[in-house]
């Protein structure tokens, strides 16, 4: 049975030019499988160091996350990493790319089940008719799709994406919402998302981890109810209104008490 | 693009007609512009800008060079040439591969032998020629550990150069997807390295096939440069003036050569317009 992800007391304090910068501070939260968590926050308020220590890129100064309960000390195939720079390998086509995790010596699978699989998860993000591209073909949205589909092949619980959405224009961002959440309607993950947007998150989330900086640590759990499949029309219903106003004015006292501060 | 069957074959078409008359005015101005050497040569000498008897025309130049290939010197002088260059550059590739190896991925080796390196780059391959030959003789191995060293400096500095800015974030995706470490060695990094390897290749050539000509000029009985010191010796100017322009041929085909192999190897990578 899956048991979802629990962060433990995590600090995180970095050792610098200008002395030490403590990044995270008594970071707790259990997260249940299935969940859509999204952090949000002023930049330096950690959220992409909390999300690189899930991922098990770094390792926390003190306390422990735990996935499924097991303790992360390091990256694995158990939780698939979408990153904001893509890093679809551009030596491969997309249909490569996809299959890169399959042809690993940790989740090998049988010739003709991992091209079912390839297949499979190349028709979910709609690549179908780019399969042979290289990226260097392919717009910022379709690279994503491919790391989308690269992560998703490999059949980790949980789905670490850092800002995946960032570099987008506002179009495709909007797109790209879209089809994560189908994308999840048929293949359910707990799922960590880094933004910087307040309308992307209460689309989203189940709940929004509003988190302060200096140190980075946890400022407001706010939870998104509203039932999925959600389709983008929700967003002006005045419940959703309501629910990003009030994550947007915590996330506004944060960047003040910031600004005042730095 | 070998693989294009996602575009439309209408742009597809017209991209390739687009390719293909691009490619034969790139012939057309490479023959114009050597026509225009000739031209120069022969018109200068007609002038009398130039001591004819010091320079030797196209015509008699050619002849040499029909000569020589009747009765077989060119070809012997050409083959040992082209041996040793081989030779060298494969031995001098193969070290500076495992070396830049070495060096990129221990931060002490680097460290340690950085210095060192920039000091033996700098100093030019013929300066080493006279200890050689004190060392080896004036036999083949002075010329090919000479040319070996011409081959492996920049080859090696291209290579660890490019092992230590490639972007981690290939190595953590990987390492995301749970590859192991023997895995992010031979599918993410060599991948990358490939088209830095082809670069190092195209250098090595050039200094290498620069430093034999003067390595022949100083002491050989064959090879190019061999014959253009004979030639030199019987004041013989049609066979010196064949020997100049085979060398400049010869390290433009070599070039072409690696240059095609890099635009197969690295059809991936996105490329300046």
């Amino acid at each position: 049975m899956d048991q979802g992800i629990r962060i433990d007391n995590v600090g995180m304090t970095y050792s610098g030019l200008s002395g030490q910068v403590e990044a995270l501070r008594a970071v707790s939260l259990a997260i249940t499988p299935g969940e859509f968590i999204c952090l949000v926050g002023p930049s330096g308020c950690g959220k992409t160091t909390l999300l690189n220590i899930i991922a098990g890129f770094l390792t926390p100064t003190c306390g422990a996350v735990e996935v499924n309960g097991r303790r992360v000390q390091g990256p694995g195939p158990d939780r698939g990493v979408v990153f904001q720079q893509y890093a679809v390998f551009p030596w491969l086509t997309v249909r490569e790319n996809v299959a890169f995790g399959l042809t690993l010596g940790a989740n090998r699978l049988p010739r003709a089940e991992a091209d079912a699989i390839v297949d499979h998860f190349i028709q979910l993000v709609g690549l179908g008719d780019f399969e042979h591209a290289y990226p260097k073909e392919l717009s910022g949205g379709m690279k994503q799709r491919v790391a989308i589909a690269r992560s998703y092949a490999v059949n980790p619980a949980v789905l670490l994406m850092d800002e995946p959405f960032g570099a987008l224009d506002a179009q495709t961002r909007q797109f790209m919402q879209e089809s994560l959440l189908q994308i999840l309607e048929q293949e359910r993950k707990t799922v960590v998302f880094v933004t910087h947007g307040v309308e992307e998150a209460t689309y989203l989330a189940s709940r929004v981890v509003v988190m302060a900086a200096r140190p980075g640590r946890i400022r407001e759990i706010i939870p998104v109810e509203i039932p999925y499949p959600r389709l983008a029309e929700i967003k002006t219903t005045p419940e959703f209104v309501r629910i990003r106003a009030r994550i947007d004015s915590v996330v506004r006292e944060e960047f003040r008490k910031q600004r005042d501060r730095g | 693009m070998a693989n294009a069957s996602h575009r439309a074959p209408a742009a597809s078409l017209l991209y390739r007609r687009q390719r293909r008359r691009e490619r034969w005015e790139k012939t057309g101005y490479f023959m114009a512009s050597f026509g225009m050497l000739l031209v120069i040569w022969e018109t200068s000498r007609a002038l009398g800008i130039i001591n004819p008897l010091l320079f030797p025309s196209v015509g008699a130049v050619l002849e040499s060079c029909v000569a020589q290939l009747r009765d077989g010197s060119l070809q012997t002088h050409m083959y040992a040439s082209f041996m040793r260059v081989l030779v060298s550059f494969t031995i001098g590739i193969v070290l500076a591969v495992v070396c830049g190896f070495l060096i990129g991925w221990f931060r002490v080796v680097r460290m340690l032998l950085d210095p060192v390196i920039n000091f033996f780059r700098s100093l030019p391959p013929i300066a080493l020629i006279p200890l050689m030959i004190i060392f080896f003789g004036i036999g083949e191995t002075s010329k090919i550990v000479v040319l070996s060293y011409a081959a492996f400096f920049p080859a090696l500095v291209v290579i660890y150069q490019a092992l230590v800015s490639l972007e981690p974030i290939y190595i953590r995706a990987g390492k995301a997807l749970g590859a192991s470490n023997l895995e992010i060695f031979r599918r993410i990094i060599l991948p990358q390295l490939v088209p830095h390897i082809i670069t190092a290749c195209r250098v090595s050539l050039g200094v290498c096939w620069a430093t034999l000509v003067a390595a022949e000029l100083i002491a050989a009985q064959r090879g190019i440069g061999a014959m253009m010191v004979e030639a030199q010796n019987f004041f013989q100017m049609p066979p010196l003036v064949l020997g100049i322009l085979l060398i400049g041929a010869i390290s433009l085909v070599m070039d072409a050569i690696v240059r095609l192999i890099e635009r197969r190897a690295t059809a991936w990578q996105e490329k300046m317009p």
